[in-house]
């Protein structure tokens, strides 16, 4: 145990020898102190040692950094040149076939592959130069307090507070209060110009689709018929009504008419209500979705699930559509249909509420 | 033309006496001086630009981010002017003609036609997209990331609160401009977010169908949103987020970076290289590197393939619709809230299922960021200047909290992949949203805990280090046959980066009454402060003193570590794994108790 090795015990004190260290303490007992020897914390040692770079001892090194900081703009110089070529001469149609990556548009390629080569030369090329010849001894910068000196500052209260007074604000307090309210007020004529125009009040707009008695349903986008009995069990027609034809603001009627049609086994229905508001097993719901809108664009045959493709609300067509999993809280709202005198499907009235997410007003 | 001789006649007379233009000193000079000199001549600015280009930065790494975040922002303002050129923002209906054959005689809006021109028809159109759509995502992730660094080494504190509530806005507001950005082509997925976002509008209590019957300028989609929120990405974000990201970087030259603490760092000192030449070349070279690789990611990796998308139409829809990576976390948010939080009462809908993702969650989020470095300031009292950044070991609770808001944000994040992640791994949508909602609570304290604890025993480790050196690896064997592992001692550059930082301990109560026994009228507020700041504070590990080390030495030169030895006729036993360990009472025990 006497292996007092150098690098473990060289600063330790020679036991029985004067000063620090003589008196050992254990550490779970407190500091050392008293000795007035030993500095509480430690103290900055001060910039490390510079280590100087290959470059900087090394004229050849230095060339040679030289050489590929000029190289690397010269990629950057060939990466310019090889899109001003391309641009050119490579046809915007050309597919290219890259490992990995699969078929990609030939032009966009080798447009983005020089112009990036044309950017990183230049880049690599400036950093490797900083890197390996611009100096790289640390500067080192004194900072001074930010807070502006005392004299500065009341000099500031001072002209401000002066300011005030040679403008006789604190002895006009008319003045003071009037330019208050005007300042206060003289907005509100440019947001009541912007908000108020910005649109149309609601009304009762997003409570109503075009759905009317008599409607018939026509296939979307084909805007075909349909026939109670082109409805096979399990199938699913995505519907519109057929006055969308002559809609003037097709986009807007259809984001609130969609409606999507479905035949089950009109024993798999299990509430009355849906039963009588279809035909025969065929059920009509709204498919714009009461959480946020979203089209209700999922089906599952088997389990007669439908499922909103953005946030996951699921809803059962056996069970008028009620919510049996994810965010939304409603049912989609049905539509009651019946067959005309042809046998077409129609709208046996308008849907008894608003369709799609839900609002402040709508209950 | 300073050699004219002056004919002093009329107005001219006035300036007869003015001194002789001063030629440039030295040869060298005489090129810049040319332009330079009659710039300054003009402006002054000699003395302002030459302290700039003689301006301080500290070198690290983690710096760059910023950086990042700034030139993404110009490429992106300058590949948007360029997309300016082409895209037309109206929703009018015209059939397509373009070369894009799929979609010939497809009825569509103005917006997205121009946007297949700009992919299909306008030669290098296509790059420039992809370079624009690209650098906004990399704009938002540099963003975030950079505010990761700046909340964990504590760069927020005084004085930098101010720089921190801007950059909290311009993370913000970053997201509103990709958002709004990423709606413009009105291509069917774009269309689909705007869509849900017309749901969220209507959500807002009282003003909901007014709010989206405004911004729709009548029914959704209507034919206003496109033009509208065209002026807003390109006009009205833009400048807001110039405006504050200029004052974001003036108020980094005149605060001066912060730097890591090292030996010859300190508070009242920037240690690092001069803009000219050295930043000049590296961070200029750096805005090219920048450049060239999301040039190289947009020429070979396709983003928002609008034309696979199809033009918008209420009706269809794709599965897997999901926005671009900076909303997933609201996304995921509408997907965990239960529908139970919508219901009706006195005959209104209140739809908090969908107002606590859709319109809470983002400034709620930003408001908690953006208070938290005066929330630190409160508890700490800590009203100094601080311009040495911290370790975040050394701020375990800090570094916890951070965890648990990044875990927080994580969750939502999954959750807004819960349909991909159902699909891809074969589960359940169900189960793994039932998991993703518990998570959101589990997790945050989960990683603040682990976070926290790894944190103290890195302190304990650098405690352990600086105590006993670092394990060289070479074995002694003594006259006796022990064996031992020698430790050589840190040099004092490396110790400093262990040793140099301050601990805060936990505020103490004060009475709470005067010395007349007059309640004091904080109290309760003192009360609250010593009771977060004993949570900030309670375990902390102090940096290693002189003393200390001293004293291991000395107990160390008795005592060379064993690391095993040979039992009689048996396995070798760990005898003293490390210092610290086992039933000698050591240096390191010091640490630990505290801790």
């Amino acid at each position: 145990m006497n292996n007092n090795d150098t690098e473990h015990g060289a600063q330790a004190a020679d036991p029985g020898s004067e000063g620090y260290g003589s008196t050992a303490v254990r550490l779970d007992q407190g500091h050392i102190e008293g000795t007035g020897r030993l500095p509480e914390r430690f103290e900055d040692p001060g910039f490390a040692p510079h280590i100087a770079r290959a470059a900087d001892l090394d004229e050849a090194a230095a060339k040679r950094a030289e050489k590929q900081v000029a190289a690397m703009f010269g990629v950057s110089m060939l990466g310019t040149l090889v899109f001003i070529v391309a641009y050119f001469a490579i046809p915007m149609e050309s597919q290219v076939f890259i490992p990995g990556i699969g078929k990609a548009n030939l032009s966009n390629v080798v447009l983005g592959v020089s112009l990036a080569l044309g950017l990183l030369g230049i880049g690599v090329g400036a950093v490797h130069w900083a890197k390996t010849l611009m100096p790289d001894e640390e500067v080192v910068e004194e900072r001074h307090p930010l807070r502006s000196p005392d004299e500065a500052r009341g000099g500031f209260v001072k002209t401000m507070l002066t300011g005030g007074t040679d403008a006789q604000l604190d002895r006009r307090p008319l003045i003071k209060y009037s330019l208050g309210g005007a300042l206060g007020l003289f907005a509100i004529p440019l947001v009541v110009q912007v908000v108020g125009s910005l649109g149309p009040l609601p009304k009762d707009e997003l409570s109503k689709t075009m759905w009317k008695k008599g409607d018939r349903l026509v296939r979307d986008p084909e805007h075909t018929p349909i026939k109670a009995t082109d409805v096979s069990i399990g199938s699913v027609f995505h519907v519109l009504p057929e006055s969308i034809k002559e809609s003037e603001h097709v986009l807007e009627d259809k984001a609130k008419a969609a409606v999507l049609l479905m035949r089950l086994e009109p024993d798999a229905i299990q509430v009355a209500k849906a039963r009588d508001w279809g035909y025969d097993g065929i059920v009509a719901y709204s498919k714009i979705c009461t959480h946020v809108g979203c089209p209700v664009g999922l089906y599952e045959q088997q389990t007669h699930h439908l499922l909103c493709p953005c946030h996951q609300s699921t809803f059962d067509v056996t069970q008028d559509c009620k919510v049996i999993f994810g965010p939304a809280k409603r049912p989609l709202p049905q539509l009651k249909i019946t067959v005309d005198t042809e046998g077409y499907l129609v709208a046996d009235a308008p849907f008894q509420e608003a369709v799609g997410p839900s609002f402040w007003e709508r209950g | 033309m300073s050699t004219t001789a002056h004919t002093a006649s009329g107005a001219d007379r006035l300036r007869a006496n003015d001194p002789e233009p001063q030629t440039p000193a030295g040869g060298g000079m005489k090129a810049v001086g040319g332009v330079a000199g009659w710039v300054d001549d003009r402006t002054g600015a000699a003395k302002g630009v030459g302290y700039l280009m003689k301006k301080v930065f500290p070198d690290h790494w983690s710096f760059m981010l910023g950086e990042v975040a700034m030139y993404s922002m110009i490429i992106c303002l300058l590949t948007g002017a360029f997309l300016t050129f082409w895209f037309v923002p109206s929703a009018g209906h015209v059939a397509y003609e373009g070369s894009y054959l799929p979609l010939r005689g497809v009825m569509m809006s103005e917006a997205y036609a121009s946007t297949l021109d700009i992919s299909f028809d306008i030669r290098g159109g296509l790059i420039i997209r992809q370079i624009h759509h690209w650098a906004a995502l990399l704009f938002i992730v540099a963003i975030n990331v950079h505010m990761m660094r700046v909340f964990f080494t504590g760069a927020f504190r005084k004085p930098r609160e101010l720089n921190w509530v801007i950059g909290a806005q311009l993370s913000m507001l970053a997201l509103v401009e990709g958002f709004a950005g990423y709606s413009l082509p009105d291509d069917l997925l774009s269309g689909t977010g705007l869509r849900a976002a017309e749901g969220f509008m209507r959500s807002i209590p009282v003003l909901g169908s007014y709010v989206s019957y405004f911004v729709f300028d009548g029914a959704f989609p209507g034919e206003a949103i496109i033009p509208r929120l065209y002026a807003v990405h390109v006009l009205l974000l833009p400048a807001i987020l110039v405006g504050l990201f200029t004052a974001h970087i003036v108020l980094v030259a005149v605060q001066k970076h912060t730097q890591y603490p090292g030996p010859g760092r300190t508070n009242d000192n920037v240690v690092g290289f001069p803009v000219m030449p050295v930043y000049a070349a590296k961070a200029g070279g750096f805005f090219f590197i920048v450049f060239g690789v999301i040039a190289l990611i947009s020429a070979l990796v396709t983003i928002n393939p609008i034309w696979a998308y199809g033009p918008y139409d209420p009706s269809p829809v794709t599965a897997g619709s999901q926005p671009d990576w900076y909303m997933g976390f609201a996304d995921g948010a509408l997907r965990l809230l239960p529908g139970w939080l919508e219901f009706e009462a006195f005959g209104f809908t209140f739809s908090f299922n969908v107002m606590i993702g859709a319109i809470l969650l983002i400034p709620v989020m930003y408001g908690l960021i953006t208070l938290y470095p005066f929330l630190e300031e409160w508890v700490t009292g800590d009203k100094r200047e601080h311009h040495l950044l911290d370790r975040p070991r050394n701020n375990p609770t800090r570094t916890g909290i951070g965890m648990a808001g990044i875990a927080a944000y994580a969750v939502l994040m999954f959750a807004a992949g819960n349909d991909l992640m159902a699909i891809k791994l074969g589960l359940s949508i169900n189960d793994i949203t039932h998991f993703l909602r518990a998570a959101f609570f589990i997790a945050p304290p989960i990683a603040f805990w682990i976070t926290k604890r790894i944190c103290l025993s890195l302190q304990r480790r650098d405690r352990d280090l600086v105590l006993h050196g670092r394990e060289t690896g070479r074995i002694i064997r003594t006259a006796e046959g022990r064996f031992y592992e020698k430790h050589e001692p840190l040099d004092p550059y490396t110790r400093w980066h262990l040793v140099q930082h301050e601990q805060h301990q936990p505020l103490q109560l004060e009475a709470g009454v005067d010395e007349n026994g007059v309640a004091s009228p904080t109290a309760r507020k003192d009360r609250l402060r010593a009771k977060v700041s004993h949570f900030y504070f309670k375990d902390r590990v102090e940096p290693v003193t002189p003393a200390e080390l001293e004293a291991a030495h000395h107990h160390e030169a008795h005592h060379p570590e064993a690391i095993e030895h040979q039992e009689p006729g048996g396995a070798p036993l760990v005898e003293m794994a490390r210092s610290g360990a086992g039933d000698n009472p050591d240096a390191t025990e010091h640490g630990r108790q505290r801790g």
